[in-house]
């Protein structure tokens, strides 16, 4: 009798263990979908090179390896992934405060031109790097934060949507930059010399140091993105701030009646993603270009909402998120060159990703993956409308 | 209250300045106007210019004064001014004048370029032509968004559905018609139509079945048709060797092309420009004067409110946004079949972007939407004939990418809320779950 009771205390105590590791295992339920859309996205690619008349294998292998198959392949593919850390950030810590900035691509711009500005000024030469790099990551980092503060202004100051305003924004930015990269006459930033329009190509102290001579190089601005990733991940957890950030994101009628002062946490939280964004571009210009081009940044901004949602906008998994994109863009080029197969698919299958990321009632009904929480990207928490 | 108002009061930034809003903007006016008449109208060139009306030789037109011209500009300007703070019963006057000082902005940026260039006469209908031609997809792609946020779903991928609209399009056309046949050329037409239907059901599903939020919706479909159209064009377009061909070919319309000077300027066009205006009067009709129409603003603005009398919102924002997904397909048609006849890859460049912005320039009306397009096709077409004509300023050239540029900050402005707020449907944006 005694023993039939112990072994009754032992299965429930098996079973509540049991229970407990499901449960654990429910918590990573988020990185499940994400994984599965991932995988699905590629069978989606897949089912698209077949038609085409390729092995999808045989691409798909080969796109490995133009990811990951060698040091250079490897210090390539994180090279490709840095700048994607930074405007992935842009949105997620606007997105904490309910705020959709999808004016990245701009603050990109905004953030390049003034590093490329900067880093070119005559004096720069003069500094040692240990001077002039922070400088022109700054540099980079406020014209980002400017640029992306002006529709947090705009927003609490007049209520104009900052989907909207950052849309306009991001226009007025691109001519502005092409403007001053174009202009001969006045010269305003372009390099005289250069037969394509760019800038003046910055200091050589002002350089980031090469870490990997990749292509594209990977430099130490790597690191200045990584360590931006885990400051945002304290902020927002840890400090009185990110709580702020994220009580205004989840009401904002609440958090004012509770004291908050809404409007500075949504200009601070908008100038902040501004400047993540234009962190991202100071270390490409530094890093990586050495002058400013509008065509550097294309796209990148939009692939940094991608990416932000494909990592729940949870800070340190946007590590991982822009590691993925930036080596499938990165190992595209080898999967056409060997296989054959264009480069776009890769782009297709990023936007399936997002697609089954955002509509992850697609991936929990295929692969009976339960729902524990409501998932962030639901419309709710954005308000008012466009 | 709108959602963004009310998001503003709660963040306690309503308190308005001392001046109001139609105050305010009589004041930009009258200063404007002060500095035009003692400013700019002294400092320009005296030599007469002349506005011409058709291609020379010869052409019929009219001369004028530039100097003339900025000062009675400037005195419409200082009166709308003092309207702005006249006494209440003479206001109702201040409103009509600030629209015409608006307006007057056009011929007032026509006359200053025309005085500061060296040449001394332009043709301005031919300009007005190509400023409706030019506002032709964004007209379109500002009708798309009339409908899908007037039924309540926020469409920021109309960019990617006029792109998949063009590359399906060019595609299908090139590969059945070899890009020269006619017949085929209609046909891939209507492909393009029917592919931009598709993409906005996609957006549909994700937006109506899933409740995805409507803005991730829009960038997956603007991601996934930048995707799709490089991959068809390096696959299949690129592979038949087909880079370009016939597109479509103008025609002049039966009797108003006969009129004389302006007839044949304005009244011959390609077949997509002239579907534009159906389009845009269609959607008025449609829109405002039916009672489906009233039943998709009323899913716009509240989607329980129709739903309690009997409106079937899920179906109506269905057949919304699939309507407006057809009307962005003959966008992309335009761009690939009628501007140009060949495909290359973010061949829109930002044009379904540029609607939105149309469209929220007209304050979610179709005529608004329409006027904001012919304003943003205006500053396009305005940039190439300024840089034709040489306009400088004290040595100074504008720059085109200024002009271009113009109507990004006016549509700033008016979201602001600085020239009369707009206003959008209340309902947009929030995902509706039938009641049980």
């Amino acid at each position: 009798m005694n023993g039939a009771k112990n072994a009754n205390a032992g299965i429930s105590r098996a079973a509540s263990q049991v229970h407990r590791l499901l449960t654990e295992a429910w918590r990573l339920q988020p990185l499940y979908v994400s994984l599965y859309a991932i995988l699905l996205s590629f069978v989606v690619g897949g089912v698209l090179i077949s038609i085409i008349g390729v092995n999808p294998f045989t691409a798909y292998w080969a796109l490995l390896r133009g990811m990951v198959g060698g040091g250079d392949e490897i210090a390539g593919s994180v090279a490709r992934s840095v700048p994607f850390i930074g405007s992935a950030l842009a949105l997620a810590f606007a997105f904490r405060a309910g705020l959709f900035n999808i004016g990245a691509e701009g603050q990109l711009l905004a953030g390049g031109i003034t590093a490329a500005y900067v880093g070119a000024l005559s004096w720069m030469s003069d500094l040692p790097g240990i001077v002039a790099i922070p400088l022109i990551l700054v540099a980079g980092t406020m014209g980002g934060a400017i640029w992306g503060g002006i529709p947090g202004v705009l927003r609490t100051k007049t209520g104009a949507h900052e989907v909207i305003s950052t849309i306009m924004l991001n226009s007025l930015v691109l001519f502005g930059v092409r403007w001053m990269v174009n202009s001969r006459d006045p010269v305003v930033l372009r390099d005289t010399e250069s037969t394509v329009p760019r800038t003046d190509p910055i200091s050589d102290t002002a350089v980031l140091p090469e870490l990997v001579d990749s292509q594209p190089t990977l430099h130490v601005g790597l690191f200045a993105l990584l360590g931006v990733c885990f400051l945002v991940a304290f902020v927002l957890n840890r400090t009185t701030f990110g709580f702020e950030v994220g009580t205004v994101g989840l009401n904002p009628h609440a958090s004012h009646y509770a004291g908050i002062n809404v409007n500075r946490v949504i200009v601070a939280s908008m100038a902040a993603s501004g400047a993540f964004a234009g962190l991202a571009a100071a270390s490409e210009i530094s890093g990586t270009n050495g002058f400013f081009q509008p065509g550097t940044f294309f796209l990148m901004g939009f692939d940094g909402i991608a990416i932000a949602l494909l990592a729940r906008t949870n800070p340190v998994a946007i590590i991982a998120a822009a590691l993925l994109w930036g080596s499938m863009l990165s190992g595209a080029p080898l999967m056409q060159q060997e296989a054959d197969v264009s480069i776009d698919v890769v782009r297709i299958i990023q936007a399936m990703v997002l697609l089954f990321v955002a509509a992850d009632a697609i991936v929990r009904y295929l692969f009976r993956v339960r729902e524990l929480d409501q998932s962030p990207f639901k419309a709710t928490s954005i308000e008012g409308a466009v | 209250m709108t959602t963004a108002e009310h998001a503003a009061g709660a963040a306690g930034a309503s308190e308005r300045v001392g001046l109001d809003r139609q105050s305010a903007t009589g004041l930009v006016f009258g200063l404007l106007g002060v500095a035009l008449i003692a400013g700019v109208a002294p400092a320009i060139s005296g030599t007469s210019r002349k506005f011409n009306f058709e291609p020379p030789p010869d052409p019929a037109g009219i001369g004028f004064h530039p100097p003339t011209w900025v000062i009675a500009i400037g005195v419409l300007f200082l009166l709308t001014a003092v309207l702005g703070f006249a006494p209440p019963e003479a206001r109702r006057w201040a409103s009509p004048a600030r629209l015409l000082s608006a307006v007057a902005l056009i011929p007032l940026v026509l006359v200053l370029s025309l005085a500061l260039s060296d040449n001394p006469s332009t043709n301005v209908i031919n300009l007005f032509n190509e400023s409706l031609v030019l506002a032709t997809p964004l007209a379109l792609g500002a009708t798309t968004g009339l409908w899908c946020e007037r039924s309540g779903i926020i469409n920021i991928g109309i960019e990617g559905t006029m792109l998949a609209g063009a590359g399906i399009g060019y595609m299908t056309y090139a590969t059945i018609g070899d890009a020269q046949s006619t017949g085929w050329l209609w046909f891939s037409i209507l492909v393009s139509v029917l592919a931009g239907g598709m993409v906005a059901a996609l957006l549909a599903v994700l937006s109506i079945r899933f409740g995805v939020n409507q803005i991730v919706g829009g960038v997956v479909i603007n991601l996934f048709a930048l995707g799709l159209t490089g991959f068809l064009r390096s696959e299949v377009i690129v592979k038949t060797g087909i880079t370009t061909g016939v597109g479509t070919s103008e025609f002049g319309l039966p009797l108003l092309s006969e009129i004389p000077v302006i007839g044949d300027q304005l009244f011959r066009g390609k077949p997509i420009y002239w579907m534009m205006y159906l389009v845009v009067i269609g959607t008025w009709l449609v829109m405002f004067r039916t009672p489906w129409g009233l039943r998709v603003r009323s899913c716009g603005e509240n989607p329980h409110a129709a739903e309690t009398l009997g409106v079937n919102v899920v179906r109506v924002r269905y057949q919304s946004v699939i309507l407006g997904g057809l009307i962005a397909g003959l966008a992309g048609a335009w761009f690939s079949m009628e501007s140009q006849t060949r495909f290359e890859d973010n061949m829109t460049n930002a044009a379904g972007f540029i609607a939105l912005a149309a469209l929220i320039f007209g304050k979610w009306t179709p005529w608004g939407a329409f006027g904001g397009a012919l304003l943003f096709g205006f500053s396009r077409a305005l940039g190439t004939r300024l840089q034709f004509l040489g306009v400088e300023v004290s040595g100074f050239e504008i720059p085109s990418e200024f002009l271009q540029a113009l109507p990004f900050v006016v549509t700033l402005v008016v979201v602001a809320g600085a020239v009369g707020r707009s206003i959008p449907p209340a309902a947009a944006g929030q995902p509706f779950n039938r009641s049980r």
